[in-house]
């Protein structure tokens, strides 16, 4: 009876942490699995095309380093209730203030850009013509902020987060040797050794892995849901299970292509999906609406760290929990930027590809300040008090933010100067 | 008869032009004025770590205006 007894409140905490867990869960899982956006799949697909499976032991120490930066966000927004924007403008001033924001809302938007071409690419597929995808689009990022209720469009985003799981089936159905993955994948090696293409694959890896949206999105997130100090191991948790997430995912689209498409050249995620319906008609439509819902979980993600950067900055009404009436310019500006975005792909003969590299350089103007301000601010017991960064917690973020801005900076450069790196 | 002006702009249409700027632009003063003082306390880490985001920054930019230009002549 005693042992009854026991067991019926071990289970009830259980499930009591489990229904607190579901009401703090969020923006954490959101923003990692988003991190896997149209942009991250491609990466991932070719990565696997070329390399096989030998790069998975590198996708798995991806996840214990987004979950180092992006768990700071987690305590800063918590303690500060500001957003990464406005907490820039109120410690290092209205230069490095201004700097951000500007640089954020242009690297958004042309990263928007790039969603809707894997979204149209995706749909294309199916004989859907970019306008109607366009359309689709743009009328799902309405109706999910329309409501005027945070916990609606949360809801809603983890929706298409499930979604993203697709790539876990489609990686059953292409038979892939489960000997072959633990043999090649999990040990670390270089295949082919340290050559200009393997480096060139690893700091693409990295750089889908941190974007400096994602730094924004989730300190915003954390201060619109409301989430306090007492909420910040609950606020860890969701990201260490959405750390678990994208790197999970990563891992079945490099075995997908890996299996399948092993020694092909990849340069679109919408490519692979492609080439593989000739032989696995079934997977490659997984990938095609995996692809599809990646591009529309980052685009969700893009356009409100912007939206809510310049409500905070500007002062607006910019909270989730408002009506359009509410908080119009908070509104407005999510409209016009994902509107904007869009139309730019529907126009014939627009420089796509150019704007896809643009992309990647740009956002390394920004990467490092963002990663630094993070750091400083997480340093600053003023602002922090007992929830500021420990001795341990110092020396691995500081690492890992050196060895981000190395890589991404490398990645620019090959990206602006590849005969350099041939 | 209007006097003549050196600068080109009449009373009125600098009253206009005070007008829109201060309509347009006084959310951006308010903005500098509010966040002037940073609240960061200037630690050496801090300036150091400023200072080399600033130079990082330079570089980048010199980079990108050079990767520009090549182009441009190309």
């Amino acid at each position: 009876m005693n042992y009854l007894s026991r067991f019926y409140y071990q289970y009830r905490r259980v499930i009591k942490a489990i229904q607190l867990y579901l009401l703090i869960a969020g923006p954490g899982l959101i923003v990692m699995i988003a991190d896997n956006d149209a942009g991250g799949i491609t990466t991932y697909a070719a990565t696997g095309a070329k390399f096989g499976y030998a790069l998975i032991w590198f996708l798995v120490l991806l996840g214990p380093v987004a979950y180092y930066v992006q768990e700071m966000t987690v305590r800063l927004g918590a303690v500060t209730k500001h957003g990464h924007a406005e907490a820039i403008f109120a410690a290092f001033g209205p230069f490095w203030g201004w700097f951000s924001l500007i640089d954020l809302s242009l690297v958004n938007w042309l990263t928007l850009i790039t969603e809707f071409i894997g979204m149209t690419a995706a749909l294309s597929i199916f004989n859907i013509p970019p306008i109607i995808t366009v359309i689709i689009v743009i009328g799902i990022m309405m109706f999910m902020v329309i409501q005027g209720r945070y916990w609606t469009w949360e809801k809603l985003a983890m929706f298409f987060c499930l979604l993203n799981l697709v790539y876990i089936p489609a990686a059953f159905m292409v038979h892939p040797s489960v000997g072959s993955i633990l043999q090649m994948g999990i040990i670390p090696n270089f295949p082919g050794g340290l050559t200009a293409v393997l480096v060139f694959f690893l700091m693409a890896n990295i750089g889908t892995t941190i974007a400096p949206w994602m730094i924004f999105f989730q300190q915003s997130a954390v201060v619109d849901k409301g989430m306090g100090k007492k909420d910040i191991p609950w606020g860890k948790l969701d990201t260490v299970l959405g750390a678990v997430f994208t790197v999970v995912v990563a891992i079945f689209i490099v075995i997908v292509t890996g299996t399948v498409l092993y020694g092909m050249e990849i340069e679109s995620a919408a490519q692979a999906s492609t080439a593989m319906m000739g032989t696995y008609p079934l997977v490659g439509t997984l990938l095609a609406i995996g692809l599809f819902d990646a591009g529309l979980l980052g685009a969700i993600c893009i356009s409100l760290a912007s939206s809510w950067a310049f409500g905070e900055v500007f002062g607006w009404a910019h909270s989730l929990n408002n009506r359009i009436r509410e908080a119009p310019w908070f509104y407005a500006y999510y409209f016009f930027a994902i509107i904007t975005a869009g139309l730019v792909v529907l126009i014939p003969n627009a420089p796509l590809v150019l704007i896809t590299l643009f992309v990647q350089v740009i956002a390394v103007t920004l990467l490092p300040a963002a990663l630094v301000f993070l750091i400083l601010l997480l340093n600053n017991e003023e602002i922090m008090g007992e929830y500021r960064n420990t001795k341990v917690q110092n020396v691995v973020s500081i690492a890992i933010v050196i060895g981000i801005i190395s890589l991404s900076t490398l990645y620019a450069f090959s990206v602006l100067f590849p005969e350099i790196f041939v | 008869m209007e006097k003549f002006d050196p600068t080109g702009k009449s009373e009125s249409s600098e009253g206009r032009s005070d007008g829109f700027l201060a309509k347009h632009f006084s959310k951006f003063i308010e903005i500098n004025k509010k966040y002037a003082k940073p609240q960061i306390k200037m630690t050496p880490m801090v300036r150091i770590a400023l200072l080399g985001l600033r130079i990082y920054l330079i570089v980048l930019v010199l980079v990108l205006v050079y990767k520009f230009f090549t182009l441009i002549r190309i």
